[in-house]
């Protein structure tokens, strides 16, 4: 008993390694080499604001940083769900409605206004998104699409909340500064906070239903209730996008069901490398910039852009981040391990 | 063992549009037993599983497991009561390691509530007991089998995985879909004992075979099913006794190989 209890201890030693990353603590080099990407990105991310020429550029930032958001919840539910959602814009709208209301008709302030907006818009949009997720693919995204055009049309339509001139007089933050690093601090946040979701065994679950959600029905759980946990997070994430969003532009109206918030963080998830998490907010970081350098051609703007996405999608279809990753897992082979 | 039967099937019937897949079909598993359901393709032999584990819902008839009413149960209620089932064709999580794929069905609520697979599913750490677990069932466990991503796994390791799967939940009864079919004769010959082991913990299995030298070695009984009806059932020697299985099976060739096998 007791040399096959050792026999076994031997035998998952490997496992332990594996998969608890104890590696990274044998040595300065590896630990340098594990933690050296996250750390240029996160020095990075909280030094772009001291970067920036000026409060337009610093504002460009605040805006790849919802974005951001958006990407990230839209990864999460593609890459991690299964569940392809063009629902950044519901998101949004929902969310930064929310916030508005709070704020501007309670008269809560924007510490508070935006955490509750973030968890009653994620029930609101959770429960209107709970009859489609037996939908897959495709027609889930068609769902979620259609949410944004249709409120957007409502209150248009029956004049409630402000109607087309949306709400007025929402609370800015305190400072540009403020502003920034709550948007820096909070993209950072989700970005840890969701990798770590996605490697527990909860995440692994989720996980398991995109790959095989018959597997998942046999193994004596609800694919609708993880499906549901997991929409409940990634439309936190987007209304808590929008809630940000209405305290920066002190307003909220029916631009906030704009179709940008959907397709962007997918063209920059595609851009970035989907299923990486950190890659789509790699892409905001580059789409929004240069969505804003391009104003100066006018029109042809979106010309330029589209070309640009293009030739991302022909020459690096699988995503800025992955093709990284894996070159910088070759440069691992030079490093002694 | 109580004179109860386990799991219970009365007059299930399911029609797909105008076509009888199941027709009135009659029968019953008893503790530990181990039930073979064989017959030629299109019988409704899957179609039984599927309708017993909620997979899909019956037209009529009631299905009773220990007494109690499952008829269309939600198929993750089915699973969490113990009617376990193996897919025909696997279903693997195949962008995990074989051993992760067995993480999932530990986490359920099943696992924790009844501890799993010798009682791992309420140790901390899952990833060590779904290796155990794979070691049980025939993985290497000093190999680099169980850290095999699934979707790089030989038939046969996938076929074992489907069984590792229901054994993590604690089975009752594992359904097994056709679990010899696709292997080779030496995969097979190291799967039955496997089986033989499972019952001998006092699993009850109902086992769809095509092949029937194999099913015929570990069956206590045996079932035939005929374009959606039950034609006969009994031990395996009344079973290849009967002439109308050996005209409703193909060509009666192998039924009568395997009568001079056996």
């Amino acid at each position: 008993m007791d040399t096959q209890q050792q026999r076994k201890e031997r035998l998952d030693r490997g496992i332990k390694v594996r998969t608890d990353g104890l590696y990274a603590l044998m040595g300065w080099q590896e630990l340098g080499y594990l933690t050296l990407p996250r750390l240029i990105l996160i020095v990075g991310m909280l030094a772009l604001p001291l970067l920036m020429p000026g409060m337009y550029w610093q504002r460009v930032i605040t805006i790849v940083c919802i974005y951001a958001l958006l990407a990230l919840s839209f990864d999460f539910l593609a890459h991690f769900v299964g569940l392809v959602s063009l629902g950044g814009a519901f998101f949004i709208g929902v969310g930064g409605y929310f916030s508005a209301i709070f704020n501007a008709s309670f008269g809560i302030p924007p510490l508070f206004s935006i955490p509750m907006a973030t968890v009653s818009g994620a029930i609101v949009c959770t429960l209107l998104l709970i009859p489609c997720l037996p939908l897959r693919g495709v027609y889930f995204a068609i769902v979620t699409l259609m949410y944004p055009l249709a409120l957007a049309r409502v209150i248009e339509a029956t004049d409630i909340l402000g109607g087309t001139d949306g709400i007025m007089g929402i609370d800015s933050f305190s400072n540009s500064w403020v502003e920034q690093y709550v948007a820096i601090v909070l993209v950072l946040l989700f970005l840890f906070g969701l990798r770590r979701l996605v490697n527990t065994d909860i995440g692994l679950v989720v996980r398991a239903v995109k790959d095989n959600d018959q597997a998942v029905r046999a193994s004596g759980m609800s694919v609708n209730f993880y499906k549901a946990g997991a929409v409940f997070i990634a439309s936190g994430i987007g209304c808590l996008g929008g809630a940000c969003l209405v305290h920066i532009y002190m307003w909220a109206g029916i631009s906030l069901f704009a179709l940008d918030f959907s397709i962007l963080p997918i063209a920059a998830t595609v851009i970035g490398g989907s299923g990486t998490l950190v890659g789509p907010v790699l892409g905001c970081l580059i789409l929004v910039p240069i969505s804003e350098l391009l104003r100066d051609f006018g029109t042809l703007r979106i010309v330029f852009y589209a070309i640009l996405l293009v030739c991302f999608v022909v020459f690096r279809s699988e995503g800025l981040m992955v093709y990284g990753e894996r070159k910088y897992h070759q440069f691992e082979r030079w490093v002694k391990v | 063992m109580s004179d109860q039967p386990i799991l219970e099937a009365k007059e299930l019937t399911k029609a797909f549009g105008g076509i009888l897949a199941l027709n009135r079909v009659n029968f019953h598993v008893n503790e530990g037993e181990v039930l073979g359901i064989i017959g030629p393709n299109g019988s409704g032999k899957t179609t039984i599983v599927n309708c017993i584990t909620g997979f899909i819902k019956p037209t009529s008839g009631k299905v009773f497991f220990r007494g109690k009413n499952i008829t269309g149960k939600a198929a993750h209620r089915i699973a969490d009561m113990g009617v376990t089932r193996t897919f025909q064709i696997m279903r693997p999580y195949y962008s995990l390691p074989a051993y992760k794929n067995l993480v999932i069905p530990l986490f359920s609520p099943r696992s924790k509530r009844t501890g799993g697979w010798r009682g791992g599913g309420k140790l901390g750490d899952r990833n060590t007991v779904g290796i155990d677990i794979l070691e049980e069932i025939g993985f290497e466990r000093d190999s680099r089998v169980p850290y095999k991503m699934a979707a790089t796994l030989p038939t046969g390791y996938l076929k074992r995985l489907e069984l590792a799967r229901c054994l993590a939940l604690k089975p009752e009864i594992i359904l097994c879909d056709e679990v010899f079919s696709g292997l080779s004769m030496s995969e097979i010959a190291s799967m039955v004992p496997l089986i033989e082991r499972l019952q001998m913990d006092g699993i009850t299995l109902i086992m769809i075979e095509h092949r029937l030298r194999e099913l015929f070695r570990v069956a206590d009984r045996i079932m035939v099913m005929n374009f959606g009806e039950k034609l006969t059932e009994g031990t395996s020697e009344e079973v290849m006794a009967d002439s109308r299985v050996k005209e409703a099976y193909f060509g009666s060739e192998e039924i009568e190989e395997v009568m001079t096998y056996a």
